[in-house]
């Protein structure tokens, strides 16, 4: 066939089953807001949920989502970040090397009930951490290091290597080149990776039901001390995200408005995530910026 | 004098900041290294208690049809199957379209198109399984009612749903290859005359290959993983599936419906160990063979 | 300069930290945690009887978790949790030396078989239930209803609402294979969603969306279940070891108390076992309360 005629062919073909699947996609979206939306209110937002009265709200749920992302990022970048580097700049070309690939990589199949169950009986049993945020955010970290830690590795290969050579030219020490060159460097796609395994943690149900708990004690917003058992930052406390609030709406949920309030949180869950990205973008270019100078 | 000599023959500032490096690093890789092979001992010693202590037959466990605990009856082969083919299905139905999606987003719509993508597909990969689920349960259940006849559920049902919910995953690691791909190589194609077509599927695609094979695996990883969305739409019965409306069960979906209901250290409850186990097992084999027609190819 | 201060700030956050731990230390040494783990379908009314418990208990820290019966009866056993809650029998789960535990009864609940509004069918024999379960019945219209496909949806097995139903109406019959929900929710969507579909659910679960049927032309109401008109009940239990803390009986005697169970108990729609007129033991013999 003649070139330029295949050519444009192709890129029809292309183009349209793109807006085939983003419109699927998009619709879902669409259809989850439209749904949920109208259920949402300020009350919706700032009261705490009910057992099996109708009008409860979601206000831990949303608050405890967000803590337990930051936690357990906390935990997974500082520790894929160092061993992306490791696998990257540092691990020799042996067979240790591509089992220990390997290994991570199998890791990204586990079905997050066996991850969780692991969590239980290690972390909130063994390790006596109990029902936590803690256990939760170690479990998370265990779903989100294969993502994470290739995103890294990915990252930071794609750095020009140029610029190695150049911090290297200068006398500058290997580690020294990679903080303060490929890291830097490869921040906005550690970033993406960061984001994207922060949006699995916002939807993770099922690892988190047996190590952070499905029900959230009474916390008080007002006590600032991260170690008193009723302050909202103790991660030593059990406590119940969004997503498993919404299994547990859609489970065993005995609430009558259940349906309703499941799809109000999801509708929150999509902005919640929305609102998350953008911030971490946000704060990721001013790091970048920083760097930069 | 001393001192000049310690400052000569010591290590420099430079050594000293790259034995801090590589310290931090190993450790982190260590610790990483230590919690994979914990889960693997974990899993291998509660998976294989159902052989080692309960003496079932690990062939009529992979081979055997009947999954029935309560009689001790522990044949696994129709979810092993169930599980495959629904993972297949949704691979293979994701990987051209999420093929085609990063293809349009990298080399043919302006790049305006990419500030917009990459955040709802992290919009995509946070909504819950759940979620993902109960749209399986309300739209495309009734849908594939209406078109196939049947109850609804089944293996198509859990198909799409999985389709929906990796090829957020699958387009985000695809776009990341493509863009890869050095720019030079595509100057280089045009400047012989190539067309974008040709560029495409005579520079791109060929050097993303890898990449492009291991989105597909970490897609499938997930779907092979995924529990609380399939239950929902698959129809959840752990019996032989006859064709793609016919229900029938997944190995995560058996885990997770019969892991609350069981007592740890019985039969019934080693039994289903021993399924995460093949599950974990299966990706294994699945990743390896991926890694030889990646390796072959790249020979 | 930027250093320093940034130095500093650390210190006085470290300080604060500490501080903090010291100050959480003081106070915090009083308190008993009491942990309840198990079934889901007990979960929302032990949780919501906390804030009322908490009133005259400050010094007890409650929390409920689920995770299933199993996984409670198993942990109570090994000692990892004070409570193991259950919708079934200790004696009847496999692995678990009932001997070993106390049983304390907190609620009881019907299970109601439930199919589709637009059906059509509002009563079924207990010989036709059995049927389409047994998987012998497979039309509506075998049992006066629309000429349509039944779709069994039966529960997870293991569960306490999959026991009880085998045990009172199964008999020996085996169910037929067919597939299996772990839910009550998940349940009830799949029935409202599916025209053809029947299952059963425990009765705090009914609503508009699903028909729950009568059998035999007995309706599940409070009244049936507690003098065992209407048959298909069971209870929901907790379960400690034979040497409970204090703490942990309090909350108990609590969730069983007059109070709870006429207000809270009724709410969640479930039924006070304060108003049953018979008990039935692990395997299934029913007695009159008071006649024994």
């Amino acid at each position: 066939m003649d070139p330029q005629k295949s050519n444009r062919l192709a890129t029809g073909v292309i183009l349209c089953f793109a807006a085939i699947v983003s419109l699927i996609v998009l619709s879902l979206v669409l259809y989850l807001l439209a749904t949920g939306l109208p259920h949402v209110s300020w009350h919706f937002l700032t009261s705490a949920a009910s057992s099996f009265t109708a009008g409860g709200g979601i206000r831990d749920q949303l608050f405890n989502s967000f803590y337990l992302v930051i936690l357990t990022l906390l935990v997974s970048v500082p520790l894929s970040l160092g061993a992306a580097i490791y696998l990257s700049e540092y691990a020799p070309k042996n067979r240790l090397t591509s089992i220990l690939r390997l290994a991570i990589e199998v890791l990204s199949s586990l079905p997050s009930v066996v991850v969780g169950l692991f969590g239980y009986l290690v972390f909130v049993l063994q390790w006596k951490m109990d029902f936590s945020l803690l256990a939760g955010a170690l479990a998370l970290t265990i779903i989100n290091l294969p993502l994470l830690t290739r995103s890294c590795e990915t990252a930071l290969s794609q750095v020009p290597f140029l610029q190695r050579q150049a911090g290297l030219g200068l006398g500058m020490a290997k580690w020294r080149v990679t903080t303060r060159i490929m890291v830097p460097a490869a921040l906005p796609g550690i970033m993406t990776g960061a984001i994207l395994s922060a949006g699995r943690i916002f939807g993770e149900a099922a690892a988190l039901i047996y190590t952070a708990g499905q029900s959230s004690i009474n916390v008080s917003y007002s006590n600032w001390n991260p170690f008193s058992p009723t302050s909202f930052l103790n991660p030593m406390r059990p406590a119940e995200t969004l997503a498993v609030h919404i299994w547990k709406l859609n489970t065993e949920g005995l609430v009558p408005d259940a349906t309703a309030v499941s799809a109000g949180a999801a509708a929150v869950l999509i902005i919640a995530i929305l609102a998350f990205n953008l911030l971490a973008r946000f704060v990721g270019g001013l790091v970048a910026k920083h760097f930069r100078q | 004098m001393s001192d000049w000599e310690k400052r000569l023959t010591g290590p420099s500032k430079e050594t000293n900041q790259e034995r801090v490096g590589r310290v931090l690093t190993t450790l982190s890789i260590t610790v990483i290294g230590l919690l994979v092979a914990t889960i693997l001992i974990f899993l291998a010693s509660k998976g294989l208690s159902l052989f080692i202590k309960y003496g079932v037959n690990i062939w009529d466990f992979v081979s055997g049809t009947d999954w029935s605990p309560k009689k001790g009856s522990y044949g696994a082969l129709p979810m092993i199957v169930t599980s495959f083919g629904v993972t297949m299905l949704a691979g293979i139905v994701a990987l051209p379209l999420a093929l085609m999606v990063a293809l349009a987003v990298t080399e043919i719509l302006p790049p305006a198109f990419r500030k917009v993508t990459q955040p709802v597909i992290e919009l995509l990969v946070g909504i819950p399984s759940v979620v993902y689920g109960f749209v399986g349960l309300t739209v495309i259940i009734p849908i594939l009612r209406q078109w196939f006849g049947g109850t609804g559920f089944g293996m198509l049902a859990a198909t799409v749903v999985l389709f929906l919910m990796i090829v957020p995953t699958m387009v985000s690691m695809t776009i990341d290859t493509l863009l890869a791909v050095p720019e030079s190589y595509r100057m280089a194609s045009k400047g012989l005359g190539a067309t974008r077509w040709q560029t495409i599927y005579r520079t791109i695609l060929p050097s993303a290959a890898g990449g492009v094979l291991t989105a597909m695996i970490f897609g499938m990883a997930r779907a092979f993983g995924e529990a609380l969305a399939v239950q929902m739409v698959i129809g959840n019965a752990s019996i032989m599936p006859t064709s793609l409306m016919s229900s029938a069960a997944t190995l995560t979906s058996v885990l997770t419906t019969g892991i609350g209901n069981t007592v740890m250290g019985t039969a019934a409850n080693d039994a289903l160990w021993s399924l995460a186990l093949v599950l974990l097992v299966m990706s294994l084999i699945f990743n390896l063979a991926m890694r030889l027609v990646n390796r072959n190819k790249e020979g | 300069m930027k250093k320093i201060m940034g130095t500093l700030g650390a210190l006085a956050l470290l300080l604060l930290l500490c501080f903090g731990w010291f100050q959480a230390r003081g106070s915090g040494a009083t308190i008993t945690k009491v942990t309840d783990v198990g079934s889901t379908a007990l979960q929302p009314l032990a949780e919501a009887a906390i804030p009322g418990f908490l009133k005259n208990h400050q010094n007890i820290n409650v929390t409920v978790q689920g995770g299933g019966s199993g996984t409670g009866l198993s942990q109570v056993q090994a000692g990892a949790v004070d409570i193991g809650s259950s919708d079934v029998f200790a004696a009847q789960q496999a692995g678990i030396d009932a001997s070993k535990l106390t049983d304390h009864i907190i609620v009881v609940t019907g299970i109601v078989p439930i199919v589709n509004p637009k059906l059509g069918v509002d009563n079924l024999s207990m010989d036709q239930l059995r049927g389409i379960f047994a998987g012998k019945i497979t039309n509506w219209k075998e049992v006066g209803g629309p000429d349509k496909k039944i779709t069994v949806i039966n529960r997870a097995s293991g569960s306490g609402t999959r026991l009880a139903f085998e045990q009172v109406v199964m008999g020996r019959q085996e169910t037929v294979k067919a597939q299996e929900q772990d839910s009550n929710g998940t349940v009830k969507q799949i029935v409202s969603n599916v025209p053809g579909a029947i299952s059963y659910v425990s009765s705090a679960y009914l609503n508009d969306q699903v028909k729950a049927l009568m059998i035999d032309h007995v309706e599940a109401t409070s009244k049936n279940i507690s003098n065992n008109r209407w048959k298909l009940w069971s209870y929901e239990h907790m379960y400690t070891t034979k040497h409970a803390k204090k703490a942990t009986l309090a909350y108990i005697r609590y969730l069983q108390s007059a109070d709870v169970q006429s207000h809270l108990v009724k709410e969640a729609h479930y039924i006070s076992i304060h108003d049953m007129k018979v008990r039935r033991d692990a395997d299934g013999v029913v007695t009159k309360i008071g006649e024994k």
